[in-house]
């Protein structure tokens, strides 16, 4: 069986040389976003998913499993910031302190019931569990059914702030998108990350080399579910909502696509990959039914013909690491 | 006692289609080792095409019976012949994003042209009505459903597991090398596996359609119920696949009428409770 990703080059001070360029474009072209005339709220959504996809990607990319359930962590951390910025009036860090942590106390439950399986069974578990959630939440008082969350006050991060002003949100949202990227980055090149990666291409390997697999899937599992709560507390500042959609299968779905186009277990395609699927909803939004089909064509397309995704395609053309 | 009669028999029906489709995705996934996600909408698919048999067609449910599981079968033929078969020895994941993709195809092509609301597709004349139990009233297509679905999962059951067929298709499952080696045609035999898997999804659909309205989406919220399904009864077994599927749909059933607002979830409840005491699922053998 052949692993999900292959030639994945050694971490060499040239690879480390290129991801650091890389990633100084990256963080330049996004800071000048604001002074281009792009619509700054379209690029906003795509960070929070591209931040998602990135804290997905750490779970498949690196520890070969495939959770099919990621909108849960984005719409349970989307419902409690709201909640608690709503409802309970906490001030925008608090409130994304609070979504954050109860999407890393859903990553300890369901990462205890499902890690303990394997391949495309950890992939049914996690559906089902988020499934559960859909319909919980469909059911709860608290998040307004159909309706979902509306209106959330934006307030001031740490009473400076201003979060109402598009500037100002975007940068704060920019921040949290590049703190979480780079605790990914970090974590994908500890020795925890190298575990991670040995566990992915051969686990009964890594278990008889003395490894608690168990163990290190499941830190995964709970840091990959809290940075994608993280990315669906930033985005309740910028839609203003938290609704059903965002726990909704489909929506585990598109995180998926997000990171296949983009390329799954290499550090930039997720964020590639967000941004062509956010473009894409944005720019084919008339054609109504067929973005749904046209989606089925690109997961056909990328896993027939090209399973190391745009940016895994561009490494492997150019015998580098991104 | 009317009341939990009926929830009993509406549990009995979901469990017929959970137990069809659970057992097409085992014999999919036997042979083939993918989770066929383009499961329900391939299901949706049969409904489908019964409501045109019969209204561009003229032919009636019964040939719907035999004809639909065929066409739609086909079709996944062609599906395993011109993608499938190409993702052998990939890991199997890539069959679940591959097979995700497809259903995204299929669901988006029907939403576009029937949008979201369902068609009618009428009872046959045969089996219109209802008989009185004494204890409940049942209507005839219900009870159709249920026995008809019985039959045809004992029935699949036996094809695997007591006939030469079936001794083929478990061995080539087993080490597909060596049944090549003695001249049999493992591909062939892969690709008429799936096709039957598909037939039995398609199948469901057509039993499905005179209940539930034929709609797009239809498959798309009954798929990860069967998922559910699945990792509950473990799908190590054919038999064990049609046992928890029935099971579960009766339970399913009781939840509704003793606690109604746990009847979307009981069935995940009850995932994550054996998946707590037992990890392989029931008859579930080593992923």
């Amino acid at each position: 069986m052949s692993a999900l990703t292959d030639d994945t080059l050694p971490m060499t001070p040239r690879a480390m040389r290129d991801e650091m360029i890389v990633f100084a474009v990256m963080a330049a072209l996004l800071a000048v976003v604001p002074f281009t005339g792009i619509y700054p709220f379209f690029v906003m959504q795509a960070l929070c998913f591209a931040l998602l996809a990135c804290a997905f990607n750490l779970l498949i990319g690196y520890g070969g499993l495939l959770s099919f359930g990621h909108a849960m962590f984005l719409g349970t951390a989307g419902y409690v910031s709201a909640h608690a910025l709503k409802v309970w009036g906490l001030p925008p860090e608090l409130g994304i302190v609070a979504g954050t942590a109860a999407a890393a106390l859903l990553g300890l439950v369901t990462g205890f019931i499902s890690i303990r399986r394997q391949g495309i069974y950890f992939s049914m578990i996690t559906l089902a569990l988020s499934q559960l959630l859909y319909f919980i939440y469909l059911q709860a008082p608290f998040t307004h059914g159909e309706d979902g969350i509306q209106g959330i006050p934006q307030g001031h991060l740490f009473g400076i702030f201003d979060l109402s002003k598009p500037t100002v949100l975007y940068y704060v949202v920019l921040v949290g998108f590049l703190a979480g990227f780079l605790l990914i980055y970090r974590t994908i090149n500890s020795p925890f990350g190298e575990v991670l990666k040995s566990i992915r291409e051969n686990e009964p390997r890594a278990i008889s080399l003395g490894y608690k697999t168990d163990q290190y899937k499941m830190l995964a599992y709970i840091l990959s579910g809290t940075l994608a709560g993280f990315a669906g507390s930033l985005k309740v500042f910028v839609a203003q909502n938290a609704s059903l959609t965002d726990v909704h299968w489909s929506m585990s779905g598109e995180i998926v696509l997000m990171t296949l186009v983009g390329g799954l277990g290499t550090i930039f395609g997720p964020v590639v990959g967000a941004f062509v699927i956010i473009a894409m909803q944005q720019y084919l939004a008339g054609f109504g039914q067929w973005v749904t089909v046209i989606q089925g064509v690109i997961f056909v397309a990328c896993v027939l013909l090209f399973r190391r995704g745009l940016v895994g395609e561009l490494a492997h053309l150019l015998r580098r690491s991104l | 006692m009317q009341a939990l009669y009926a929830q009993l028999l509406v549990g009995l029906i979901n469990g017929s289609f959970y137990a069809l489709l659970s057992l097409g995705l085992a014999v999919i996934f036997g042979m083939l080792n993918i989770i066929n996600f383009a499961h329900g909408a391939l299901y949706m698919m049969g409904a489908f095409v019964a409501y045109f048999l019969l209204n561009l067609g003229g032919i009636n449910y019964w040939w719907a019976l035999l004809i639909v599981p065929v066409i739609v079968g086909i079709f996944g033929m062609i599906l395993e012949r011109t993608m499938l078969q190409w993702l052998a020895g990939l890991d199997h994941l890539y069959g679940l994003l591959l097979t995700f993709g497809i259903a995204l195809i299929v669901q988006g092509v029907f939403q576009n042209y029937f949008g979201s609301s369902g068609l009618p597709y009428s009872i046959p004349d045969q089996l219109k009505g209802g008989v009185n139990l004494g204890f409940m009233f049942l209507p005839v297509y219900r009870g159709w459903v249920v026995i008809f679905s019985l039959v045809v999962c004992l029935a699949t059951w036996f094809l695997i597991e007591k006939t030469q067929l079936g001794a083929y298709l478990r061995a080539a499952t087993e080490n597909p090398t060596l049944v090549r080696a003695f001249g049999i045609n493992v591909p062939r035999m892969i690709t008429l596996t799936y096709g039957l898997g598909v037939g039995l999804a398609a199948l469901a659909g057509v039993l499905s359609a005179p209940i539930n309205q034929v709609r797009p989406l239809m498959g798309a919220d009954l798929i990860i119920v069967v998922f559910a399904v699945v990792v509950i009864g473990g799908m190590g077994s054919i038999m064990g696949s049609i046992i928890t599927g029935f099971a579960l749909g009766v339970i399913e059933g009781l939840t509704k009428y003793f606690y109604p607002e746990a009847s979307n979830t009981v069935v995940f409840v009850l995932m994550v409770v054996v998946l707590l005491v037992k990890p392989t699922g029931l008859t579930g053998r080593a992923a």
